[in-house]
C-alpha cells in the first residue's frame, strides 16, 4: 500500500495547479457572474491535453492513468468547478465511450479531435421524464436504410452550445426493454439536431447546459456505437468513469472552499483576535479538512481500482461520488457560515462554491442512485 | 500511488480475519457479560505475534509495517472491541515508547518480554483532573540520590488489572510546566504501586480499566525513560501512534455493525418482504458502507505516513477523529436496523452500540483530535 503519488501523478497535478490558478483563476468570478462560457481557456486546457486524459496517445489523447485524470479535475474544480464539468463530461461520457466501444473509423474521426483537444463533447442519456430512472428512455432511433431517424428531447445536457460530438441514447427496440436502447455518436450538424436555449442554472453559470431536440435527426448507420441493444451497458460504463470525475470536481470544490475558509479565518479578527484562534471556528475548519481527505481517497482508491478493471469499479466509484459530494456541500455551508455576512456576497468565492457545490449530488447520478448501487453490491456481496 | 493490500499485508488480514473469527469472536459476548479480563484471548494474539506488531525481531516483535497493524487491530475489533483495544495499548502505548527511546537494557528488560506477549504493559497518563489537558498532570517524581520517588493517582488505565510494567508520565519539574514532565517504567510489584478503583464501564467492559496509585513508589534511575523533561513529548508522540490503533480499533467495530445489520436485514422479516429489500434500510446500509470505506482508508493513509517517517500527528488525527464517528454513527444505524432487538444484550449490536462510543473518547477526545488538525492546518502556508 503506497499512498504517494507517483513522480508523473505528482507533475500532472502540479502542472494542472499552476494552470488553474495561472489561466483560470483571474477570470472565474466575472465568468460566473456573466455565464460566459470560458472558450480561451478551454482551447488552452485541450492544448495542456485535458480534454482526453485518459485517451491512449495513439487517438491524440494523453494516455494518462484515472489517478492522474482525478487529480487534474481536482485542481481545476478548486479553482473553476464550470471547467471541471466541462472537461469531465468530454472525457469520461463522450472521448471515453467512444474509445472504449467504438470502431477505428469512429475513433479517427470523432475521437481524435475530441482527445486532441480541438473540440468539446457531450452526453445525451436523461430525458424529461427518465432522469434516475434512466431506462425510461422514450427517444427513438428508427433505421432507414443506412440512416437512422432519431426523435426525442434529452435535458441537461452539458456541452450543450458548444460540444462537436454527443453520445446519444435512444430506443431502438421498444419491445426489448432495456435491451432495445443503443447509443449513437451524433453531431450538431446533422439534420434535425437543436439545441434549445441555455439554462438558467444555480450555479456552474460558466457551463453550457441546455436540452438537445432530436427532430427526425438523421444519423448515418454507421454513427451506432458498438452494437444495436447494447442497451445500457454503454452509459453505465461511461457514467463508471463519469462519477469519478464528478467526485473528484466535489473534492476540488470543497477544497477551494476550504481554502477560502481558512484564509478569511486567518484574516478577519472577532472579539480581539483572528476567528481562527476561536474553537467554534478552528474546529469547523479541522472537520472540513477531515472529510476532503476521506473524500479524496475514496475518489483516488476508485480511480485505482478503475485503472485496474474498468469494469469492477461500478460500487467503488458510487461511494467515491456519494461521499464527495454530499460531503462538498457540507464543506460549502461551512465555508459560508465562517465568512458570516460575507459568505452571502457574490463578491467572496464561498457564495459562488456554495451554488456549485450543490449539483455534485443531483447529475451523473444522484445520491440516491448512488446507494441504489451500492446497496445492491453490498447486498449481493 | 498504489491502494492495493501487498500480498504481506493481505496475508495478515486474512490470517488474523479466520484467527479472529474462530478464536476471539465467539468469546465476546461472554467477556462483555463477565468483565473479565481476557489473559487467554491476549496469549492467543501472541502466538499469532501480534502483541508486538511493530517491534523488530531482535527484540521479539513482528516487524511488521503500520498498516499491517492497523489491519490487525481492526480485524480484531471486528470480533471483540475489547481485544482490539487490549492489543492496541500493548503495541502502541506501551512498545512503541520503550521501543523508541529504550536503552538497549531497558529494551531487554521492558520490550522483549512484552513484544513477545509473555508480559502487559499499559499506559498512565490521564489523572482524575487532568483528561485533555494531559500537561496539567499531577502525580510528582521526585529525585532522593540516584532514586526517583513516584506519587500520583492515574486513572482508566486500560490493561491495568493484569499489566505486569506501566509507562508513567510524572512531574519532576512542576515549574516547568510540559517540559517538567518525564516518563518512567514501573513494575507492578514496585513497593508503593497498587490498584484502586476499578471501573465499571459501558463498553469495552473488560479492558481492565482501573486506577493505578503511586504511593512513595521507589524506582531506580534505569527506569527512567528517555531524558528527564522530555515525557510530553514523549506522551504526544506515543499518542499519534495510539491514535492509528484507536481508529483501526472503531473501523473494525464499524465493519461489525454493517456486518451483523447486513445479515440481520436479509433474515428479518417486514410488510412480506426482507427488510433488505426496503429502500430505507438499504440506503443505511450504503451510507455505513461508504463511510466505512472513507474510515479505512483515512486510517490506512495515517498508518502509511507513520511507516514513511517523519510526522503524522495531523494524519492520525485525521483518521481517529472519522473513524469514531463513523463507528457510533454505523452503531447507531445498527441498532435501528435491528429495531428492538438491537436493545436487547442476546444480539451483537447491543454490545457494539455501547462499544463504539469510546472510541470518541479515549486517546484523546473528538475534540482533541480537532484541535490537532485545526493546528496544523493554520500552521501550513
Amino acid at each position: 500500500m503506497d499512498f504517494n503519488l507517483s513522480e508523473d501523478q505528482r507533475m500532472v497535478r502540479d502542472m494542472v495547479a499552476e494552470f488553474a490558478d495561472q489561466v483560470l483563476g483571474p477570470g472565474v468570478m466575472e465568468r460566473e457572474r456573466t455565464g460566459a462560457f470560458p472558450e480561451a481557456e478551454i482551447r488552452r486546457a485541450g492544448e495542456l491535453g485535458l480534454l482526453g486524459m485518459s485517451i491512449p496517445e495513439e487517438w491524440g489523447g494523453s494516455g494518462l492513468d484515472t489517478v492522474s485524470s482525478a487529480l487534474a479535475l481536482m485542481e481545476i474544480a478548486r479553482v473553476c468547478p464550470s471547467t471541471a464539468v466541462t472537461l469531465s463530461v468530454t472525457n469520461s461520457v463522450c472521448a471515453y465511450p467512444i474509445w472504449r466501444f467504438g470502431t477505428d473509423a469512429q475513433r479517427d474521426r470523432y475521437l481524435r479531435p475530441l482527445a486532441s483537444g480541438q473540440i468539446l463533447g457531450g452526453f445525451c442519456l436523461t430525458e424529461p421524464q427518465a432522469g434516475s430512472d434512466a431506462t425510461n428512455q422514450k427517444t427513438r432511433a428508427v433505421r432507414k436504410g443506412d440512416t437512422y431517424l432519431l426523435n426525442g428531447t434529452k435535458v441537461w445536457v452539458t456541452n450543450a452550445h458548444v460540444g462537436k460530438v454527443f453520445v446519444v441514447m435512444a430506443v431502438t427496440d421498444p419491445a426489448a426493454g432495456k435491451k432495445g436502447i443503443s447509443a449513437f455518436i451524433v453531431t450538431p450538424d446533422m439534420p434535425g439536431f437543436a439545441f434549445a436555449p441555455k439554462e438558467d442554472k444555480m450555479g456552474l453559470r460558466a457551463s453550457a447546459t441546455s436540452s438537445v431536440i432530436l427532430e427526425d435527426c438523421q444519423v448515418p448507420a454507421g454513427n451506432l456505437l458498438g452494437r444495436e441493444g447494447d442497451g445500457m451497458r454503454i452509459p453505465l460504463n461511461a457514467l463508471d468513469s463519469g462519477r469519478i470525475g464528478i467526485a473528484s470536481q466535489a473534492v476540488g470544490i470543497a477544497q477551494g472552499a476550504r481554502d477560502e475558509a481558512v484564509r478569511y479565518a486567518r484574516e478577519r479578527t472577532a472579539f480581539g483576535k483572528p476567528l481562527a484562534q476561536h474553537q467554534a471556528v478552528a474546529f469547523q475548519i479541522a472537520d472540513m479538512a477531515t472529510e476532503i481527505e476521506a473524500a479524496r481517497l475514496l475518489t483516488l482508491r476508485a480511480a485505482a481500482l478503475r485503472d485496474a478493471d474498468p469494469d469492477a469499479v461500478g460500487p467503488a466509484a458510487a461511494m467515491a461520488k456519494l461521499y464527495a459530494s454530499e460531503m462538498c456541500n457540507r464543506v460549502a455551508y461551512r465555508a459560508v457560515q465562517v465568512h458570516g455576512g460575507y459568505g452571502y456576497s457574490r463578491e467572496y468565492p464561498v457564495e459562488r462554491f456554495y451554488r456549485d457545490a450543490r449539483v455534485t449530488t443531483l447529475y451523473e447520478g444522484t445520491s440516491e442512485v448512488q446507494r441504489i448501487v451500492i446497496s445492491r453490491a453490498i447486498l449481493a456481496g | 500511488m498504489d491502494l492495493q493490500l501487498t500480498e504481506e499485508q493481505q496475508l495478515i488480514r486474512d490470517t488474523v480475519r479466520e484467527f479472529a473469527r474462530e478464536h476471539i469472536a465467539p468469546r465476546a459476548a461472554e467477556i462483555d457479560r463477565t468483565r473479565e479480563f481476557p489473559l487467554d484471548n491476549y496469549r492467543r494474539c501472541a502466538e499469532l505475534n501480534l502483541t508486538g506488531m511493530m517491534v523488530d525481531e531482535a527484540h521479539g516483535g513482528a516487524g511488521l509495517d503500520a498498516v499491517s497493524y492497523a489491519i490487525a487491530v481492526e480485524e480484531l475489533s471486528r470480533a471483540c472491541a475489547t481485544t482490539g483495544v487490549i492489543i492496541s495499548v500493548n503495541n502502541s502505548l506501551y512498545c512503541d515508547p520503550v521501543a523508541r527511546y529504550g536503552t538497549d537494557e531497558q529494551k531487554e528488560r521492558w520490550l522483549t518480554p512484552f513484544a513477545r506477549g509473555e508480559k502487559l504493559g499499559c499506559y498512565c497518563l490521564t489523572e482524575p483532573h487532568s483528561g485533555s489537558d494531559a500537561a496539567a498532570l499531577r502525580t510528582m517524581a521526585v529525585r532522593d540520590g540516584k532514586d526517583w520517588v513516584l506519587n500520583g493517582s492515574k486513572v482508566f488505565v486500560t490493561n491495568g488489572v493484569a499489566a505486569h510494567t506501566a509507562v508513567v508520565y510524572a512531574t519532576t519539574d512542576r515549574t516547568a510546566g510540559h517540559k517538567g514532565v518525564s516518563t518512567f517504567l514501573v513494575d507492578r510489584d514496585t513497593p508503593g504501586y497498587s490498584l484502586g478503583k476499578h471501573e465499571t464501564k459501558m463498553g469495552i467492559t473488560a479492558s481492565g480499566s482501573v486506577e493505578v496509585v503511586l504511593e512513595d513508589c521507589r524506582v531506580g534511575p534505569e527506569n527512567l525513560l528517555g531524558p528527564v523533561g522530555e515525557g510530553f513529548k514523549v506522551a504526544l508522540s506515543t499518542l499519534d501512534g495510539g491514535r492509528i490503533g484507536i481508529a483501526a480499533q472503531a473501523v473494525g467495530i464499524a465493519q461489525s455493525c454493517l456486518d451483523h445489520a447486513l445479515a440481520y436485514s436479509k433474515e428479518r422479516e417486514a410488510f412480506g418482504r426482507p427488510i433488505a429489500e426496503l429502500q430505507a434500510i438499504q440506503f443505511k446500509l450504503a451510507d455505513m458502507a461508504t463511510q466505512v470505506e472513507a474510515a479505512r482508508m483515512l486510517t490506512y493513509r495515517a498508518a502509511a505516513a507513520k511507516d514513511a517517517g517523519g510526522r503524522f500527528s495531523k494524519e492520525a488525527a485525521m483518521a481517529k477523529l472519522y473513524a469514531a464517528t463513523v463507528c457510533v454513527d454505523a452503531a447507531r444505524e445498527a441498532v435501528q436496523i435491528y429495531g428492538g432487538y438491537g436493545y436487547i444484550n442476546e444480539y451483537p449490536v447491543e454490545r457494539l452500540y455501547r462499544d463504539a462510543k469510546i472510541t470518541e473518547i479515549y486517546e484523546g477526545t473528538s475534540e482533541i483530535q480537532r484541535l490537532v488538525i485545526a493546528a496544523n492546518i493554520l500552521k501550513e502556508a
